[in-house]
């Protein structure tokens, strides 16, 4: 059996030493702050801990009022997207030793989406823009009957990238453009239209276009790559938001 | 939340919610979203899930689903049926697994015609890659039957649901954490009348008047510590059931996956074997050809997680203190591990700093999947003994027990159960509210609802939610994992009893209605507190070794004494002390139809 502990202890065969580390989190509970507010906390984390682990620390030993969404911890169900000192990530895939531990580390809400409480937002606008992009494969050719459309592996590698995306709205949030213009669809959106934009399987890449081509669609974007830079699934987002602007100029998709 | 796409009109009546459906699903993981896309265009159905769709587990699910679609080799359903019923130990419904391995191929092109991207043959068509357990002509040589997408499958199949869902203006309310089920009675029979759900963005209550429920609420893994389940993952639907006293089956046969990261639990695929990678010892050996000759490290999973165990036991285990074996992917090359297996890599050079390319990974068993659950027929209707159903209630996935997997499920039939089943549950639900009535509901259905939350909420005990959990954790790691005995399950079934009068006091900091997560992990763990128990006491009962459940005080497999389904009834007050004073345990019959119990080798 291990002996380590799943929520905070290291297993990597140098003993590792614990320390404190102080987070500044942003506090706002609805039914009774006007404003948000910071709020300090410190806490004993090892350098193998994640954001998570420090957040769950504090609700369970110190706060139970600290509120924010997780599921998975390890970055696949896109439930704790927040801001760590600035940048947009996962809680759950950032470790504490590739922090500079020597400041506090400041934690809050993604922007651009209303707070609800602490570090949750409403999700809904988001989510709303993901279904306007028609996120859905439309084939109007019907396979043989009990058999898989056929696609080759060059043409099934053509959208492999954009396949990856959990939803958890990093990239959206972290847009400029989409913090002053929230009728902007944002790189979310985008890239889930270019992954069907882009299957060979799929026969409405026109409509998805003309949808991006709106004056909230692809134009808006600004190539300031936060996206890119926030995505924890390492998508080439601004990539793929360029390969959609090319395809309405050419009206080509393959 | 509520998707913008609900029209659903909805009354308030003191302070709770009422609205009107046919089909109410629990859970919108793989399962609940399958039955939504049969169940959604042809009657009124809401989906509650306590999560947003795409945060549920099955998107964490990697390696692949199994379907004999023979696209690279020979294969044919029979062998998989075999391999399923062999698999379980022959616990298995053998009827059940032949369905699953007979709709496996439908299941698998449904979901690549509704987009799924499964990885393609040079040809064009799904590919397919090895797993544990699954053979070429019962058992002659490992076969190429899961379909995969490079090793997010459940993630994408999650997705391309999800999708889909979309695509038919399902209705959804994200972050509704359903806590009761309403039965009633009609004409004699025990019949759903709907479900009570808290919703997490307001703390108000909602009462979902329905024909019929289906649960399809994924598994309880926050049992234990060590576990690749997802921090929501505490049991609530087959709690909800237990609470009223509808039976679980099987309930004492856990999973864990031989591949877990050291130390974290999280999932490493055992596609990685697929694709050739191998388990070494301290000394480097591969050890799995001492226990396995034939099919190795790609024995199912009950027997390598016993094995890596057994290693570390007698010694030879890696790492300074000795107590994990190596998963050893060097060999196969950057490219295959960055375009088949990229997930795995990145969460072992995220989480462990090691990079699989150049170095093995540390891994020992993590606690995975529950066998058992809520027991159901082939419709995926729910029994309340062993043969009558309860009209109008349906379960599937995780949450369930048909029984396919018998008491060791095979890995990849996890993704096809929630697609057969869960569709099988849709089309059921469809055929019953056609001729159903709305069933009247009892008067105030939320009370109990509204009691259990008001109490916790108002409590001032002094009891912190996160340490009775971890203790609990801690005694199912320490006592009922992998290897069990009479004594380690009586110290365990000892502690859980603590455990529970400790939760009589436990106190609630967040006073709040809106999100107030501090209060619903003190609800999850009233459910796994409650499921805990009822895992020991079936575990205690059963004094065999049998699939997952591996007495070492009842080595051998006893099929003259128990070839047969553990079911559980709830019959007295949860809380006493002696689990015997509220516990029965009863049997059910094997269905075994072409395959006797043979010793299990590989």
């Amino acid at each position: 059996m291990s002996t380590a502990t799943q929520e905070t202890e290291p297993v990597t065969p140098a003993p590792l030493q614990s320390f404190t580390v102080t987070l500044i989190i942003r506090r706002y509970d609805p039914e009774v702050d006007q404003e948000p507010h910071w709020q300090d906390f410190d806490v004993e984390l090892f350098p193998t801990d994640r954001i998570l682990d420090a957040l769950h620390k504090i609700k369970w030993e110190q706060d139970g009022s600290l509120t924010f969404r997780r599921s998975c911890a390890h970055g696949v169900c896109g439930s704790d997207a927040m801001r760590i000192n600035g940048r947009n990530r996962l809680a759950c895939k950032t470790l504490i030793k590739d922090l500079d531990v020597t400041k506090p580390i400041y934690v809050e809400a993604i922007k651009g989406l209303p707070l609800e409480k602490d570090l949750i937002v409403n999700m809904d606008p988001f989510f709303e823009s993901y279904r306007e992009v028609q996120p859905f494969l439309q084939a109007h050719h019907e396979p043989e009957p009990g058999r898989e459309r056929l696609q080759s592996p060059t043409d099934r590698e053509r959208f492999d990238d954009t396949t990856k995306c959990i939803l958890c709205a990093a990239c959206t949030s972290s847009c400029p453009v989409f913090w002053t213009d929230g009728q902007y669809f944002g790189p979310a959106a985008i890239v889930n239209a270019h992954r069907f934009i882009f299957d060979s399987r799929d026969d409405e890449a026109q409509v998805r276009l003309d949808i991006l081509n709106d004056k909230e669609g692809v134009w808006r974007c600004r190539t300031t790559f936060n996206c890119t830079e926030a995505c924890p699934r390492g998508i080439q987002i601004t990539q793929a938001i360029a390969e959609v602007k090319q395809a309405v100029i050419t009206g080509r998709v393959r | 939340m509520t998707d913008q796409t609900v029209a659903s009109e909805s009354t308030v009546v003191d302070g709770v919610h009422y609205h009107e459906f046919d089909i109410v699903i629990v859970g919108a993981g793989g399962a609940g979203m399958r039955a939504a896309i049969e169940a959604g265009p042809g009657a009124k159905t809401a989906v509650i899930s306590k999560l947003y769709p795409t945060r549920s587990h099955t998107g964490a699910a990697q390696g692949g689903m199994a379907a004999a679609l023979a696209n690279v080799e020979e294969d044919n359903w029979e062998w998989h049926t075999f391999d399923t019923v062999k698999g379980g130990d022959y616990l298995v419904d053998q009827d059940s697994a032949e369905i699953l391995a007979r709709e496996a191929i439908d299941a698998v092109i449904d979901l690549e015609n509704m987009g799924l991207p499964f990885n393609r043959t040079p040809e064009g068509k799904i590919d397919q890659r090895r797993f544990g357990g699954h053979t070429r002509d019962h058992g002659k040589a490992p076969v190429r039957r899961a379909c995969y997408a490079a090793d997010r499958t459940g993630h994408m199949i999650l997705q391309t649901l999800f999708q889909n869902c979309v695509k038919l203006g399902i209705n959804f309310f994200n972050e509704y954490y359903a806590l009761d089920l309403i039965m009633t009675e009609v004409g004699g029979q025990r019949r759903p009348a709907g479900v009570v759900a808290l919703e997490l963005a307001t703390g108000e209550l909602h009462v979902f008047h329905s024909k019929a429920v289906i649960f399809a609420t994924g598994g309880f893994g926050k049992i234990y510590k060590t576990t690749s389940n997802a921090h929501t993952l505490t049991g609530d639907g087959v709690g909800i059931i237990w609470r009223k006293r509808l039976p679980l089956e099987d309930i004492e046969f856990f999973q864990f996956h031989p591949t877990g990261l050291a130390g974290l639990g999280i999932l490493l695929t055992e596609g990685a074997r697929g694709e050739g990678a191998i388990l070494r010892n301290a000394s480097g050996e591969r050890f799995m050809e001492r226990y396995a000759p034939t099919i190795k490290d790609l024995a199912p999973r009950d027997i390598v997680a016993r094995c890596m165990v057994q290693e570390v036991r007698e010694g030879r285990g890696a790492g300074p203190n000795k107590d994990y074996v190596l998963l050893d992917c060097t060999h196969l090359g950057a490219e295959v591990l960055e375009t088949k297996l990229p997930d795995i890599t990145e969460f072992a050079r995220t989480y462990l700093g090691i990079d699989p390319v150049t170095e093995p990974v540390p891994v020992m068993p993590t606690a995975h999947y529950a066998m058992g659950g809520i027991p159901t027929n082939n419709n995926a209707e729910v029994l309340l003994d062993n043969d009558t159903v309860v009209p109008g209630l349906y379960a599937a996935g995780e949450c369930a027990c048909v029984s396919v997997h018998g008491s060791n499920r095979l890995g990849t039939n996890s993704l096809l159960d929630i697609n057969v089943f869960g569709k099988r549950a849709g089309n059921n639900a469809i055929e019953f509210v056609k001729s159903a009535e709305l069933p009247p509901l009892p008067e105030d259905p939320a009370a109990d609802v509204r009691n259990m939350v008001e109490s916790l909420r108002a409590s001032t005990g002094t009891e912190r939610v996160a340490d009775i959990r971890r203790a609990l954790q801690e005694t199912m790691d320490t006592n009922a994992q992998v290897f069990r005995t009479e004594e380690t399950l009586t110290q365990v079934s000892a502690d859980i009893h603590a455990l529970r009068q400790r939760y009589a006091n436990v106190g609630v900091q967040d006073k709040g209605k809106r999100f107030n997560t501090d209060l619903l992990e003190a609800v999850e763990l009233g459910f796994l507190l409650d499921i805990a128990e009822v895992v020991v006491y079936a575990a205690r009962n059963r004094k065999e070794s049998r699939g997952g459940h591996m007495r070492e005080d009842f080595p051998k497999r006893d099929d003259e004494n128990y070839l047969k389904h553990t079911m559980a009834y709830l019959t007295g007050d949860p809380h006493s002390a002696d689990p015997s004073d509220h516990i029965k345990l009863d049997w059910k019959p094997v269905r075994i139809t072409n395959y006797q119990p043979m010793e299990r080798k590989y």
